[in-house]
């Protein structure tokens, strides 16, 4: 069986817990690219890792790269200070790179 | 175009003319399934901008909850009663075939399956505002969890489209105009050769009848 993982600060990811989630708090730029290192290279233990918006922001490439992989799907969701609109650009992203041109 | 590299001859001509045929054929099938595959992608892109705005939402009133609740209990209070979950998720994964695009499905099961149940503390201890908090975010898990599965069926998705795209370009602007280019190439080269040939062997002729007649026009 799979597990879901969840990477963001700790008020963020506290109430993830109490759902049975697998959290993993973090700090800062640096902690949080370690911790999702360590996450992606057991590759197929995690199939879902929702990561908090302003972390993303710093793990752009690795993101960027599981992209075209069916496994992990890297979700972001808004942290405890609403949404950046981040995860809505990602769409976006994606919309552009099928169509060709921003639509 | 790239004429210098064929050499005229009728083979490569009929070679040509095969492969024209194949990526004209070629061309028309990726075309609809590029098609297809946006009607698909466009669908998912509206499911994802759904599921998107529904999870932010949701997400933002637990964490107001969450925090309010921090506000009323202390820290460590917060921090024990959440330390222990009471259920256990555990996701399955299989995949659809989307147009040949292998998209996962996730399903989740959880241990300890009690809607009423989902709080991993007694009540005496806790302030009502966790138990709301986390009564918001067990809400808006179900709808998380379709987030991850649409979205990232979308970005596959959106990749083989890319991909498709571009070889269906290629087809049409690079493949397709050269091999035509070519064979129209060879063709008048062809019809050049006889053309010489002919017009040879009249002069030969003309030449044998004056020898053989001393035959004037």
């Amino acid at each position: 069986m799979l597990k879901i993982a969840v990477l963001g600060s700790r008020e963020t990811v506290m109430g993830f817990k109490a759902l049975g989630l697998e959290v993993f708090p973090v700090e800062g730029a640096d902690e949080a690219r370690a911790e999702f290192k360590k996450l992606t290279h057991s590759r197929d233990e995690y199939a879902i890792i929702y990561i908090e918006e302003d972390l993303s922001l710093e793990l752009r490439h690795e993101i960027d790269k599981l992209k075209d992989l069916p496994t992990p799907a890297v979700i972001l969701i808004p942290g405890p200070g609403g949404s950046l609109g981040l995860g809505q650009s990602a769409l976006n992203a994606a919309v552009e790179r099928a169509v060709g041109s921003a639509i | 175009m790239a004429t210098a590299a064929v050499t005229p001859t009728r083979m490569v001509l009929n070679q040509l003319k095969g492969r024209l045929k194949t990526a004209t054929r070629g061309h028309k099938l990726l075309k609809d399934k590029r098609d297809e595959l946006m009607r698909q992608f466009m669908d998912i892109v509206r499911r994802n901008r759904e599921l998107r705005s529904r999870v932010e939402q949701g997400l933002t009133e637990a964490f107001a909850a969450m925090t309010v609740a921090g506000a009323i209990m202390s820290p460590e209070m917060l921090g024990q009663a959440l330390l222990y979950p009471r259920q256990k998720v555990q996701l399955g994964l299989s995949y659809e075939n989307i147009m040949s695009v292998d998209v996962p499905v996730f399903d989740f099961k959880t241990e300890e399956v009690d809607a009423g149940d989902i709080y991993p503390y007694g009540f005496a201890q806790t302030s009502g505002e966790l138990d709301d908090a986390l009564a918001k975010l067990f809400q808006v898990f179900s709808d998380m969890l379709e987030l991850a599965q649409v979205e990232k069926s979308m970005q596959l998705l959106a990749q083989e489209i890319e991909k498709t795209r571009r070889r269906v370009n290629a087809l049409e602007y690079v493949m397709i105009p050269e091999m035509q280019e070519n064979i129209k190439y060879i063709t008048m080269k062809l019809e050049e050769n006889d053309l010489s040939t002919k017009v040879r062997l009249m002069k030969v002729k003309d030449m044998v009848l004056e020898q053989a007649h001393d035959f004037h026009y």
